[in-house]
C-alpha cells in the first residue's frame, strides 16, 4: 500500500529512464495549470521559478514579507556537490555513499543516487545566475570539506552560502513575476489544505496584515515549507520556522516519515539562560580548522589558554583517527555530551567544549602565508597574524557573530559550544515523485523525509532543497499534470473551499476565546523543554512514555489557559504563534511515538537500550530496515505504515568512522 | 566578560495600521541582563505586557542571525542601532547601562509605510529587483560551472557587494530616503561578473527607473548609508553603478 514508486532497473539508469519515459504536459496546455507553491526558501523558490519558466501558472506563498528571508538565508557553510573538481577521487557514486552512510541506512537508495547525480548541474545553474561562489587565485571554484566525508567536495560563499543561493534562486523567482508567470503572496501563512474528489486542489491562507482568511485553487500543491525543529523552542532555526502547512497536510491524509529524526548540530553557542529565544550555530565548516578539546582535567577552573598541550583531551581526535574532527554530526554531538555528562564541560555552565583555531591558524595557514610571501624562520607573532587573515577571510562573519554574541574575541581564545537542534530529516512521507501519500500533493526540500535517512550529511540539505525545486519537481510533476489537463480551475466557492476555511476559522475563535493566563511562549518553552530532555540526543523507553505523558497534559492546559491579547481581523502576531504551537504540541507527541516504537538506535536517533559496548549507536536492520510513515486516524492516534528500504549498491555495515 | 543587570526606559512608537497615526509609549523594562540580544530584551517587555493586558509591540524579526534581513529598529536615531556593522537582532543589550532611555522607531520614508508600530512594508526592494535584479538564465541551460574563470579579485568583490541582506537601513538613515546602497549592491554585483554582462545597461536603467517610481528620493552622497549598514556594503558600489548608468544611457538603442 506505500508505494514508492521506485523505477525498476539499476540504481545508476533510473533517473534517466524516469526521464526518457515519463509523460510530458505541452507548452500550451502549461498556460492552462496552475500550481501552488508553499514556500519560498531553496526548495520553493527553485521549484516556483522553474515551473514558471517551464509555463505552468504558478501562485507562491511565504510568510515573512519577502521570499528573500526564509530561513534557507541562514545557511552559512556550503553545498555539496561531485564535481570532483580536486581530483581528489569524488564522484557521483562516492557522493552518494557517503550520504547513505552518513544517513545510516535509513534513505531511500534511489533517491539518494539521484540527488548525487543532479547535484552537479546545481553548481552550474546557480553560478550561471551569478552566485559568487568562493574561487581560487586562478579563478576556478574552491572547496572545503565538510563531516563525514574524506573527500574537498563542498562549495562555499564564506560563511554565507545559503544566503547566496537563495538570493540566485529568489532572483530568478522575482524575474517570473516581473514576466507575470508568478503571483507571489508574502506575509500570507498556510492553514490548510483542500481536498476536492481525492486530490490537494487548493489552500486556505491568512492574510498576516488583515488577519482575513483567503482561498487558493491549484491543479497540485507543493510543500516547501522547511522543517520544524522548533519544536524544542530552542533551535537554530529562524523563530518562525514551523510544522503547520505540514501538519494540516498529514491531519488530511499525508503520512508522516520519521518524525522521530531530528539532527542535533555539535557546534552551537551554547545556552546562557532564560531568556534566550533561539540558539546559533556555527558552521560545520569550522571543523575543517577547529580543533575540539575539553581539559583532561574534571572540573578544571584554569581559563582555556592557560591549560598547556598535553592536558587537553581532543576527544575526536582520541576516540575516531580516522575522521577526527569531521565525524558525522550525530557522533560529534553526542560525543561532547558524554564529556560534559561525565564532567568535563567548559564555561560557567559547564555545559559546552572548547572548539579551537589557534593550531590550524599558525601551522597551517601561517606557515602557507609565510612561505608565500617568502618569509624565512617566522615567529609565532607573525604567523599568527598571517594566519588570522586568512581565517578572517574564510569564517569573518561567523567569527564575528560569535564575538557580538558572546562577547569572547575566537581568534583570540577558543570558542565555547554545545550540541543544539537544528534539521529535521522526518518529514512528509514522498514516493520516488516527491508526491505524498495525497495526490496532487508535493513536499519538497527539509520538509519531506527523503533523502538523508536517520542523520543528515553538513551541505546537503542546500544539495536536496534546490535538487528537489530545480531538477526533480519539474519532470516528476508532469507525469501527474498530464492527467489533469482537462479539468477546469474550481472555482473557490466550491464547498471543500467554504468548509475548509470554516473549520480554520473556528480553529482561531477557539484560540481567541480561551482567554486563560498563559501566554503562548510560556507554552512553546515548556513543551520544548520535555522534547529535549525525553527526545533530544539521548531516549529511553521510560522517558518517552513520560515525554507523551507530558506533552498530552501540557497540550490540556493549553487549550484551557492560552492568554492571547488583540483580535482576529487585524495583524496578530501572538495568533499567529499560538497557531503554530497547537501543531507542535500535537507533532511533538507523534515524535515520542516515533521514537519509542524505534527501538534501535540509527543516527542521530539514539535509543540507550541500544548501543555497542564502547557507547556507539547499534542498529537492528532485521528489525528497523524500514521508514516508518504514519498516518493519523484522529486525535492521539495514529497508524504504522512501514516502508522496507532495499539497498542494491551500498550494503548496510555497521558504520566505522575509527 | 563582567555580565551585568539594568533597568531601562523605552520609548517605542506604536501604531495601528497603516491608516491611522501613531504615537511614543514609555514603558520601564528591569532587570535586563547584558547577555540579551535587543529583542530578547523585547520579548521580555511583550511576555509582561501580556500578562498585563496590555498590546505587545509588533516587530519583524526571524533569523535572528543577521542574515535574514528582516529585523528592522531605528534605535536611538540609528537605524540597527549604536554598534557598527550589525543588524537589530545581533545587537546585545551590554551596549546598553543601567539608567538608560532607549527611543525606537519604525524606519521612515514614503516607501516604506509602516504596517504596524515597527514593521514596514519593504515591498519595493522586491520590486526593484523584479526589474532587472538578476541574470536571465532558465533552470538547465547552464554551462559547466568552472567553463568561465572568474578573477578572484573580482569574484570577492561580488561577493561582498552581494551580501546586502536588503534590510532598509540605508534608506532609513538616508535624509533623502534614497535606495542607492541597495540599489547599487545588486548591480555591482552583477557587473563584476561576466555572467551579468549581456543584460548590464538593461538592468541598471530599468532599476534605477523603478526605485524613482517607488518614491525612493536621489542620491547626494552623504554616505549616511554606508556607516549604517549591517553589511558594511561600500558606497564605492554607487560609483560603480553611476559608470554603469552613465555608460549604458550614452549606449543603449531604445
Ligand atoms: C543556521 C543553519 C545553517 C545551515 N547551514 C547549512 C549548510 O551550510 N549547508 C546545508 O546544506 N544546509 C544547511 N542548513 C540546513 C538548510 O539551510 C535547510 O535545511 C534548508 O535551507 C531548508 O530549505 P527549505 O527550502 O526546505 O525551507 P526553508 O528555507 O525553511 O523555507 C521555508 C519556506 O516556507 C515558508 N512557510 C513555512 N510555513 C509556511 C506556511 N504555513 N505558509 C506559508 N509559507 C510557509 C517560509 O516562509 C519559507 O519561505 C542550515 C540550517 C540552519 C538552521
Ligand atoms: S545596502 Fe546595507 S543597509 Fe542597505 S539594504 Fe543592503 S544590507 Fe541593508
Ligand atoms: S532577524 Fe534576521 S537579520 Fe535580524
Amino acid at each position: 500500500m506505500l508505494d514508492s514508486k521506485v523505477p525498476a532497473g539499476p540504481v545508476e539508469r533510473k533517473w534517466n529512464d524516469y526521464k526518457g519515459h515519463v509523460k510530458l504536459v505541452n507548452p500550451a496546455n502549461k498556460r492552462k495549470l496552475e500550481v501552488i507553491v508553499v514556500g519560498t526558501g531553496l526548495a520553493g523558490a527553485s521549484a516556483a521559478a522553474t515551473l514558471a519558466e517551464l509555463g505552468y501558472r504558478v501562485k507562491a506563498f511565504c510568510f515573512q514579507d519577502s521570499p528573500r528571508r526564509a530561513h534557507s538565508i541562514a545557511a552559512q557553510g556550503g553545498i555539496n556537490a561531485a564535481k570532483n573538481y580536486q581530483n581528489d577521487g569524488d564522484s557521483v557514486f562516492r557522493l552518494f555513499y557517503d550520504t547513505l552512510k552518513g544517513g545510516d541506512y535509513r534513505s531511500r537508495e534511489a533517491n539518494t543516487y539521484r540527488l548525487a547525480e543532479v547535484s552537479a548541474n546545481i553548481i552550474d545553474q546557480c553560478v550561471a545566475q551569478g552566485v559568487p561562489f568562493a574561487r581560487e587565485y586562478g579563478g576556478l571554484l574552491d572547496n572545503r570539506s565538510f563531516g563525514g566525508v574524506q573527500v574537498k567536495r563542498t562549495f562555499y560563499a564564506a560563511g554565507q552560502t545559503g544566503q547566496q543561493l537563495l538570493l540566485g534562486a529568489y532572483q530568478a523567482l522575482e524575474r517570473q513575476v516581473a514576466l507575470g508567470n508568478v503571483t507571489m503572496y508574502a506575509r500570507h501563512e498556510m492553514q490548510d489544505l483542500v481536498i476536492i474528489d481525492g486530490k490537494a486542489r487548493g489552500i486556505i491562507c491568512r492574510n498576516l496584515i488583515t488577519g482575513e482568511l483567503e482561498r487558493f485553487f491549484g491543479h497540485a500543491v507543493l510543500l516547501c515549507s522547511g522543517g520544524y525543529g522548533n519544536v524544542f523552542y530552542l533551535s537554530t532555526n529562524a523563530m518562525g520556522c514551523n510544522v503547520t502547512a505540514a501538519w494540516k497536510a498529514h491531519k488530511k491524509g499525508a503520512y508522516f516519515a520519521n518524525p522521530c529524526y531530528t539532527q542535533i548540530h555539535p557546534t552551537c553557542i551554547p545556552v546562557t539562560g532564560d531568556h534566550q529565544s533561539k540558539l546559533t550555530l556555527m558552521s560545520e565548516s569550522l571543523r575543517n580548522d577547529g580543533r575540539i578539546w575539553v581539559p583532561k582535567n574534571q572540573n578544571e577552573t584554569r581559563k582555556a589558554n592557560d591549560i598547556p598541550e598535553e592536558e587537553r583531551d581532543y576527544y575526536l581526535e582520541r576516540r575516531y583517527p580516522a575522521f577526527g574532527n569531521l565525524v558525522p554530526r550525530d557522533v560529534a554531538s553526542r560525543a561532547a555530551k558524554e564529556r560534559c555528562d561525565a564532567g568535563y564541560g567548559v564555561g560557567t555552565t559547564k555545559q559546552a567544549v572548547y572548539l579551537d583555531f589557534r593550531y590550524n591558524l599558525i601551522n597551517k595557514y601561517g606557515r602557507a602565508e609565510a612561505s608565500r610571501h617568502g618569509i624565512e624562520n617566522p615567529d609565532t607573532e607573525t604567523l599568527v597574524r598571517l594566519g588570522k587573515e586568512v581565517v578572517k577571510e574564510k569564517y569573518g562573519n561567523l567569527f564575528d557573530m560569535y564575538e557580538r554574541i558572546t562577547g569572547e574575541n575566537p581568534y583570540e581564545v577558543p570558542m565555547r559550544i554545545y550540541p543544539a537542534v537544528h534539521y529535521t530529516m522526518g518529514g512528509l512521507w514522498v514516493d520516488y515523485e516527491l508526491m505524498t501519500s495525497i495526490q496532487g500533493l508535493y513536499a519538497l526540500g527539509e520538509c519531506n523525509f527523503s533523502d538523508h535517512g536517520a542523520n543528515r550529511l553538513g551541505a546537503s540539505a542546500l544539495m536536496q532543497g534546490l535538487a528537489d525545486g530545480y531538477f526533480v519537481i519539474p519532470y516528476t510533476i508532469g507525469n501527474y499534470l498530464a492527467n489533469e489537463i482537462s479539468v477546469k480551475p474550481v472555482p473557490t466557492t466550491h464547498e471543500a473551499f467554504e468548509a475548509a476555511e470554516k473549520a480554520v476559522s473556528d480553529r482561531m475563535n477557539h484560540l481567541m476565546n480561551i482567554k486563560g493566563k498563559q501566554s503562548v511562549e510560556t507554552f512553546h518553552k515548556r513543551l520544548g523543554k520535555i522534547m529535549w530532555e525525553k527526545c533530544g540526543m539521548a531516549r529511553n523507553e521510560a522517558g518517552l512514555k513520560e515525554g507523551i505523558e507530558e506533552i498530552r497534559a501540557l497540550r490540556k492546559e493549553f487549550w484551557n489557559d492560552l492568554k492571547i491579547p488583540g483580535e482576529i481581523k487585524e495583524m496578530n502576531p501572538e495568533l499567529d504563534k499560538a497557531n503554530r504551537v497547537a501543531d507542535f504540541m500535537e507533532l511533538g507527541e507523534l515524535m515520542c511515538i516515533d521514537a519509542l516504537n524505534r527501538t534501535e538506535s540509527c543516527g542521530c536517533h539514539f535509543r540507550e537500550e541500544s548501543q555497542t559496548a564502547d557507547g556507539e549507536a547499534l542498529r537492528i536492520d532485521d528489525q528497523f530496515q524500514h521508514v516508518s510513515a504514519w498516518e493519523f486516524k484522529g486525535d492521539d492516534n495514529w497508524e504504522l505504515h512501514k516502508e522496507h528500504l532495499e539497498f542494491e549498491l551500498a550494503k548496510p555495515t555497521q558504520r566505522n568512522y575509527k | 566578560m563582567e555580565h551585568y543587570t539594568m533597568n531601562l526606559t523605552l520609548k517605542v512608537w506604536k501604531q495601528k495600521n497603516q491608516n491611522t497615526r501613531g504615537h511614543f509609549e514609555t514603558y520601564q523594562v528591569k532587570d535586563i541582563s547584558s547577555e540579551m540580544s535587543f529583542l530578547e530584551m523585547f520579548d521580555v517587555l511583550n511576555e509582561r505586557l501580556i500578562e498585563e493586558n496590555r498590546e505587545p509591540i509588533a516587530f519583524d524579526h526571524d533569523c535572528r542571525e543577521g542574515i535574514c534581513g528582516m529585523c528592522s529598529m531605528y534605535i536611538n536615531g540609528r537605524p540597527h542601532g549604536p554598534w557598527h556593522g550589525t543588524t537589530t537582532c545581533q545587537l546585545h543589550m551590554r551596549a546598553f547601562k543601567d539608567g538608560d532611555t532607549i527611543v525606537v522607531e519604525p524606519w521612515r520614508a514614503n516607501a516604506f509605510p509602516v504596517i504596524k508600530d515597527l514593521m514596514v512594508d519593504r515591498g519595493a526592494f522586491d520590486r526593484i529587483i523584479q526589474a532587472g535584479g538578476y541574470i536571465s538564465v532558465n533552470t538547465g541551460s547552464a554551462a559547466d560551472a568552472n567553463a568561465i574563470p572568474v578573477e578572484k579579485e573580482k569574484a570577492d568583490q561580488a561577493f561582498t557587494a552581494a551580501a546586502c541582506i536588503g534590510c532598509g537601513a540605508c534608506v532609513a538613515a538616508c535624509k533623502n530616503s534614497s535606495a542607492m546602497l541597495f540599489v547599487s549592491a545588486k548591480v555591482a554585483q552583477l557587473a563584476l561578473l561576466p555572467q551579468g554582462a549581456p543584460e548590464k545597461k538593461s538592468r541598471v536603467l530599468d532599476m534605477i527607473d523603478q526605485m524613482d517610481k517607488e518614491g525612493f528620493g536621489s542620491c547626494t552622497m552623504t554616505g549616511a548609508c554606508e556607516a549604517v549598514c549591517p553589511k558594511e556594503i561600500s558606497v564605492d558600489n554607487i560609483a560603480r553603478l553611476n559608470e554603469q548608468y552613465l555608460s549604458a544611457v550614452l549606449t543603449i538603442d531604445k
